[in-house]
């Protein structure tokens, strides 16, 4: 029995951590727009660190990538599974934010010379972070790291002032963010489809990462699903298409963190006694929490303890 | 020269291999010899005083940028014997030597709280040197967490909008019992090691180095703080109001420049 056990283990881990040269399938969202769905594990270098969502929207004459992928690895099994779909160049590259599930596979598109798109605070988000992650994600991405080069946006959006793409004969708008999951989000929009690419500001199934600021992004939550999308990739987890994206679901995890480290403050608790104690009742909501939730009461309290 | 180097590096690289295994019973790496060399010259230090010293540090750090520690001693402080200085030392830091918390009997039962960076995997050791001039250490391994939060701020300008803002945040305390009092200011703490993009060079390092705290003019606790100290500094500890007063928070930053706050008890 124990033998099964074991076996059933770690055939289950094999199969999720499968992405092998001829395994990095694609969905199709809507005409023109792939994406690649990450798989919701901690990157190491059987996963290639493909664990966030990364894809493409083709144009007649260009194709932009949104979001490059965990690892140079990774950011080479998007380029190739493109050119299955299209032969159109690409000529952008959107980072949605710095975290480097999103932005390690640059380098896999530098020869078709794109510009680079992201946030007007991405630079300097990435230059803070660059030595720290180069450390830390050769280790853990092995082979599938080796390739990897930091490459900063140059074509930047600000807040309130949309910035237009035009692939051929399909425009989308870049919308850059006040500080919510990071201080530099950024969502890209496809009016032709109705399809909104949320970059980390949409947590699907995994537990989402606070990095910028709960209050910011509970406002900007607010704002974006008051909005209506035919399509919605989030971040991380599947795809909605045609149906309700699960807003309410992130939105209760930020506000129950919110009250409940707010209440922690105010009887003047600690930080400790806050990441044992707070959220513990979104547990079973959320995939990855154990690893990631305390972080998140973490960057909470150093932020509500300057209301 | 070269060779020297190769040699020291294989050393270093053969102690480390050899160490790794058995971590918990030895966590000495190959850093401290050469921090204990630069910071206690010549000083006996003696190891696993735990009956002393207790630190609490998480295994994990949840996030690198922001780890809380607290440290307690475990004897309280008297007269004729106590604890002058605690000095924080985080091994594989840009700045290993992370604060110094000057210490008297002016506070019997020492509890101090901060929060700090930890860059990478380290060893995270604290040091009492008593008033006699010996030394006891206690130390303890914090993983740093390898995923999205680097040891940088999360929202640069919002913090330096608030720069200089302090708060002490204590319950009105009954005299004659201890009481838990958290000084807490807006710094960004930058460390010198952070690029700022749009004028193409490294930002200069600017954070707290002084905090200071008395209590109707007397000298509770004084502290040297480096880099290591995270963003926003926060120093909590316990003290025993013994009639009405005032608790005063003095806070020095490596630009001189100067905050304070008070509270009446």
């Amino acid at each position: 029995m124990r033998y099964f056990l074991l076996i059933t283990l770690l055939s289950s881990t094999a199969l999720a951590c499968a992405v092998s040269d001829n395994d990095y399938p694609l969905q199709k969202v809507a005409d023109g727009i792939y994406f690649h769905q990450g798989i919701h594990e901690d990157a190491s270098e059987e996963n290639i660190g493909a664990i966030a969502n990364v894809g493409f929207v083709v144009g007649n004459k260009c194709v932009a990538i949104i979001d490059s992928g965990g690892s140079y690895r990774e950011g080479q099994h998007l380029h190739k599974a493109l050119r299955e779909v299209t032969d159109v160049p690409v000529c952008y590259v959107i980072n949605t934010h710095v975290h480097p599930d999103h932005i390690l596979g640059n380098a896999a598109f530098t020869d078709e010379n794109p510009a680079f798109v992201g946030h007007e605070k991405l630079p300097a988000a990435l230059a803070a972070r660059e030595e720290h992650f180069a450390r830390n994600f050769a280790e853990s991405l092995g082979d599938a790291y080796t390739g990897t080069q930091f490459i900063a946006a140059d074509t930047l959006v600000s807040p309130e002032k949309p910035l237009s793409l035009d692939l051929g004969g399909r425009e989308l708008i870049l919308n850059a963010y006040p500080t919510a999951h990071t201080d530099h989000d950024l969502t890209v929009f496809d009016p032709q489809t109705q399809t909104l690419w949320t970059g980390d500001l949409l947590f699907r199934e995994r537990i989402p990462a606070l990095d910028g600021s709960i209050n910011g992004w509970i406002d900007t939550l607010k704002k974006l699903q008051s909005n209506d999308y035919k399509a919605i990739i989030p971040g991380h987890g599947p795809a909605a298409i045609g149906k309700d994206a699960d807003w309410d679901k992130l939105l209760a995890y930020l506000t129950t963190v919110r009250e409940e480290v707010r209440m922690q403050i105010n009887d003047l608790g600690t930080l400790e006694q806050a990441t044992t104690t707070v959220g513990l009742s979104e547990r079973q909501n959320w995939e990855l929490f154990e690893q990631y939730h305390r972080r998140n009461v973490t960057a909470a309290f150093v932020e509500l303890e300057w209301e | 020269m070269l060779g020297r180097i190769l040699t020291i590096i294989g050393i270093s690289l053969g102690l480390m291999l050899t160490v790794q295994p058995v971590y918990a019973a030895t966590p000495d790496e190959p850093m401290w010899p050469i921090l204990k060399e630069i910071h206690f010259e010549g000083k006996d230090i003696r190891e696993n005083a735990d009956d002393l010293i207790a630190l609490d540090a998480p295994k994990r750090a949840e996030d690198a940028a922001i780890v809380p520690i607290t440290i307690k001693l475990l004897q309280p402080q008297t007269v004729d014997k106590y604890v002058k200085n605690l000095h924080l030392v985080i091994d594989n830091n840009p700045e290993p030597y992370s604060a110094n918390f000057h210490l008297s009997p002016e506070i019997t039962d020492v509890e101090i709280g901060t929060r700090v960076r930890v860059d990478q995997y380290t060893d995270m050791r604290v040091i009492a040197e008593m008033n006699d001039g010996s030394m006891h250490m206690v130390s303890k391994y914090v993983k740093a967490s390898g995923g999205c939060s680097a040891p940088a701020g999360k929202d640069a300008e919002a913090a330096l909008a608030r720069l200089g803002k302090m708060q002490i945040r204590m319950r009105q305390p009954t005299l004659g019992e201890p009481v838990q009092a958290q000084v807490i200011v807006s710094h960004p703490n930058y460390s010198g090691l952070q690029y700022d993009q749009k004028n193409r060079k490294y930002i200069n390092s600017h954070y707290v180095n002084k905090i200071d705290v008395e209590y109707n003019d007397k000298t509770l606790l004084s502290v040297d703080a480096g880099i290591s100290i995270s963003e926003d500094p926060s120093l909590r500890f316990n003290f025993v109001p013994t009639e009405k007063g005032v608790l005063k928070a003095r806070v020095v930053d490596s630009k001189a420049m100067e905050f304070s706050a008070d509270k009446q008890i």
